[in-house]
């Protein structure tokens, strides 16, 4: 059963404030809402920046001179716990999936908004206590892995409060999954049939699936780890007879699958993007559809890949090899894809394209890496290294958050109806792309030549690459600059957008921009076709 | 369409040809110092290359698409309204899945060569009762293998250092002495927090686990000191968690061997 409200039948419009004041209430509207993830996630996004910078400035010279040891290890940790799950997991799932979701499938607003709402507002108190943890006893310090025996031995202040805060966490994304799942299964629009969805909607029922199958596991595994810290049990402590290694089977068989919860809307979001600026069909629709499903499968049964160095019997470490290497076949169609997209097409070079071809480069990188550390011989000596940190940079930073700043380019005109710069844009994007490959690919050579990962000091010889690395993090914090600039001075006195500057298909476009609290005045539109470009429909418009 | 056909060719080869130049003559890795290296660079240089192909081809297709296909101002209008070619999506589905079974079935042989799925033995008599649980390293072999003699050693590591005991001189050392082209053999436990043992210049690394011993084997090839570096997060102290592994001619080990040995003690 599909359902399409009559405008007039719901009238929580008075209850709700308006104006700016509505961004810090409990909205029910799933665009206040999107909204409300995609500031709180940059916020965030700027005190993990900050983080990161901290951590380049330490590693400038060999020594551990910029901070104290613990604070480091407390810096890395925060860092990796607050990019994950306060900017990146918020902002591809819960900002651009409350915010799009609900225009895709024709309904006015998310199947559960109060659960919409409670959802995000875990997050802004469970991540301000993860950074206050540093003030009371130090915040935890056992990497964002929080591998027992290390987490059950340092303050257990610090490591307690990361669980709270990670389980809050957890709790709100399994409520957004829960949510989009229904939304996108029973809110459609009388009419619309599953394979006519915009391929974001796939891409996020693909991740909400992961999300709910996955983040219970990640919960209880903590759960059982905090009564070890707390109540001295020994599921995970070896001097009780504890295994550690379960733990991190446990934790991984959460943690790979974020991986995927970070980057499958992405994929999403970049395929509603490259259509609508290279004036091309989406090609190849059903087999991206099958392809994210395929990663979905294979996603869940590939954690392993994680432990090749902690004692697994050889048959584990062959099975998890295969899997891992197969991801890339999907995902390897998805990038064939978006090329034969931009193929032929009539592309505007500006700067939400920019970004995601920038994307589609970094990722190509960081997945052919991947594809190499998924064989146990090679992953054997560059393990824990920072070959792996450069790798999941490359996915995570030049992956998804190259994709956020092109989503951003692409949706401020419909959110704001003002058009960001495009000079002041294509800027931000040059110095994003040189700062971030500055950054993270000379730590390629570290991984192979022998420096690991979070350390405070490092062998002498490493010095120069790792400066050069640091210069990279610099142009990176620099790069954020231009973008606020863009952003304080367009919401203002941005050029007028209209409601479909980019003369885009898709169904949010075929409203006002802003929006109304309704999404759409009368009924919501049928798009049957929502990449129909260089067909006679968009040649009606 | 020949003119178009002939430079997609000429393209292709040079992309290869690229990445073959620097796949052989790009070193990015350090000295090859155990038996296990040489094949570990065997594998890097395959996986470089094939990934060099792949990049390069992707990027010069993006940004030859970019270029191109940029709209002129005086343009108007749509692409074409191409929505899929079902020949094209095979093709890069089969091609893609053969690479990557060719390259899963190339690293289980270079992993069965490294001794990865051999069946681990810890030679030395203090740990033959089979009640003990050993967790899987890599069991190196190597044709001057002496089977019998092979070096055990003992590693305990705690927060921040690693201790190597040699049951058969009845010593402990903080640095590893090994004969140069001789099998070692080392079971490693943890005291407290997860460590682990990452030779960089031998290619090998295993995590030192509390309550589960892990076993790893190696043999030397050239002689010279090489960091052991702990690669596991262990603590404030895990970037300053080294030790050195110093292999050496025979005659010099059992000089240091023998100056080091100490009587056993009956009690």
């Amino acid at each position: 059963m599909t359902i399409s409200i009559d405008p007039q039948k719901t009238n929580n419009e008075s209850l709700q404030p308006k104006g700016l004041l509505r961004y810090f209430s409990f909205s029910l509207d799933h665009k206040v809402i999107g909204i409300q993830y995609l500031v709180c996630g940059f916020l965030f996004y700027l005190i993990g920046g900050s983080l990161a910078s901290a951590i380049r400035i330490e590693l400038a010279s060999p020594m551990s001179d910029f901070m104290p040891r613990d604070v480091y290890n407390q810096v890395l940790t925060l860092h990796g716990t607050i990019m994950i799950f306060l900017w990146i997991v918020p902002v591809v799932n819960g900002a651009f999936g409350n915010y799009l979701i609900p225009f895709y499938v024709g309904a006015r607003d998310m199947a559960f908004p109060r659960l919409n709402a409670v959802a995000f507002w875990l997050i802004p108190p469970s991540g301000l206590m993860l950074v206050a943890s540093y003030f009371v006893e130090g915040a935890a310090q056992a990497g964002w892995t929080a591998y027992p025996p290390l987490s059950i031995t340092t303050p257990q202040s610090g490591q307690v409060i990361w669980i709270l805060s990670v389980l809050l966490l957890g709790g709100s994304s399994i409520f957004g999954g829960i949510n989009f799942i229904a939304t996108i299964i029973k809110l459609r629009r009388p009419g619309l049939k599953l394979m006519q969805l915009p391929m974001y909607c796939w891409a996020m029922l693909g991740t909400s699936l992961l999300v709910v199958l996955s983040t219970p596991v990640l919960a209880g595994t903590l759960i059982l780890l905090s009564f070890d810290i707390i109540a001295n049990t020994g599921f995970f402590n070896p001097v009780l007879g504890g295994n550690v290694v379960v733990y991190q089977h446990l934790f991984w068989f959460y943690s790979h699958p974020a991986v995927y919860i970070m980057v499958l809307p992405a994929f999403g979001l970049v395929s509603e993007i490259l259509p609508v600026h290279a004036r091309k069909p989406l090609f190849g629709y059903t087999t991206m559809v099958f392809s994210i499903m395929g990663i979905v499968v294979l996603g869940l049964v590939v954690w392993a890949h994680h432990m090749f160095t902690s004692g697994t019997p050889p048959w584990m470490r062959l099975f998890f090899t295969i899997a891992t290497a197969f991801i890339a076949v999907p995902t390897g169609i998805k990038f064939f894809n978006w090329v034969a997209t931009l193929w032929g097409g009539k592309i505007s070079i500006n700067s939400a394209m920019l970004f995601s071809c920038g994307f589609i480069i970094n990722f190509v990188f960081g997945g052919i890496t991947g594809v190499a550390l998924a064989q146990v011989p090679f992953d054997i000596h560059v393990h824990d290294t920072y070959f792996v940190v450069a790798h999941f940079h490359y996915i995570v930073y030049g992956g998804t958050v190259f994709i956020i700043f092109s989503s951003i380019y692409h949706w401020f005109p419909k959110v704001t109806g003002k058009m960001l710069n495009e000079k002041l844009g294509i800027l931000h994007f040059i110095i994003t792309f040189i700062g971030f490959n500055l950054c993270f690919a000379p730590q390629h050579w570290l991984g192979l030549n022998g420096m690991p990962r979070r350390v405070a000091e490092y062998d002498p010889q490493f010095q120069f690459v790792n400066q050069i690395s640091s210069l990279g993090a610099l142009l990176m914090a620099i790069s954020t600059i231009p973008f606020l600039i863009n952003v304080f001075i367009s919401v203002r006195n941005g050029k007028d957008a209209g409601d479909n500057p980019w003369n885009a298909l898709t169904p949010e476009w075929l409203t006002s921009s802003p929006p109304p609290v309704e999404n759409w005045e009368g009924e919501a539109p049928l798009v049957e076709e929502p990449y129909g470009y260089g067909k006679e429909i968009s040649e009606l418009k | 369409m020949l003119n178009k056909n002939i430079y997609l060719i000429l393209i292709i080869s040079l992309v290869f040809a690229i990445s073959f130049w620097i796949g052989f003559n790009v070193n990015l890795l350090p000295t090859e110092a155990s038996i296990n290296a040489p094949i570990y660079d065997e594998l890097f240089k395959i996986l470089f290359i094939i990934g060099l192909i792949i990049f390069i081809g992707m990027t010069i297709a993006v940004i030859y698409s970019l270029f191109s296909f940029r709209k002129r101002n005086d343009q108007i209008g749509d692409g074409i309204a191409l929505e899929g070619n079902l020949g094209l999506e095979i093709v890069w589905t089969i091609i893609p899945s053969i690479i990557v079974l060719i390259i899963g079935l190339y690293s289980y042989n270079i992993y069965d060569r490294m001794g990865g799925m051999k069946e681990l033995n810890h030679n030395h008599e203090m740990m033959s009762s089979n009640s003990e649980k050993i967790w899987a390293g890599i069991s190196q072999t190597s044709d001057n293998e002496i089977a019998i003699n092979n070096l055990s050693i003992e590693v305990s590591a705690m927060q921040f250092a690693f201790l190597f005991n040699y049951p058969n001189g009845n010593f402990i050392s903080g640095e590893l002495h090994v004969p140069v082209d001789q099998k070692v053999s080392m079971k490693m436990e943890s005291k407290d927090v997860i460590h682990a043992f990452w030779v960089p210049e031998f290619r090998i690394k295993q995590d030192i686990i509390p309550g589960q011993p892990t076993i790893l084997n190696f043999t030397p090839t050239k002689v010279g000191k090489y960091p052991i570096i702990c690669a596991e997060l262990c603590g404030p102290y895990h970037g300053g968690m080294r030790a050195s592994i110093i292999v050496e001619e025979e005659s010099d080990y059992n000089e240091w061997f023998n100056k080091n040995k100490k009587p056993e003690v009956n009690l």
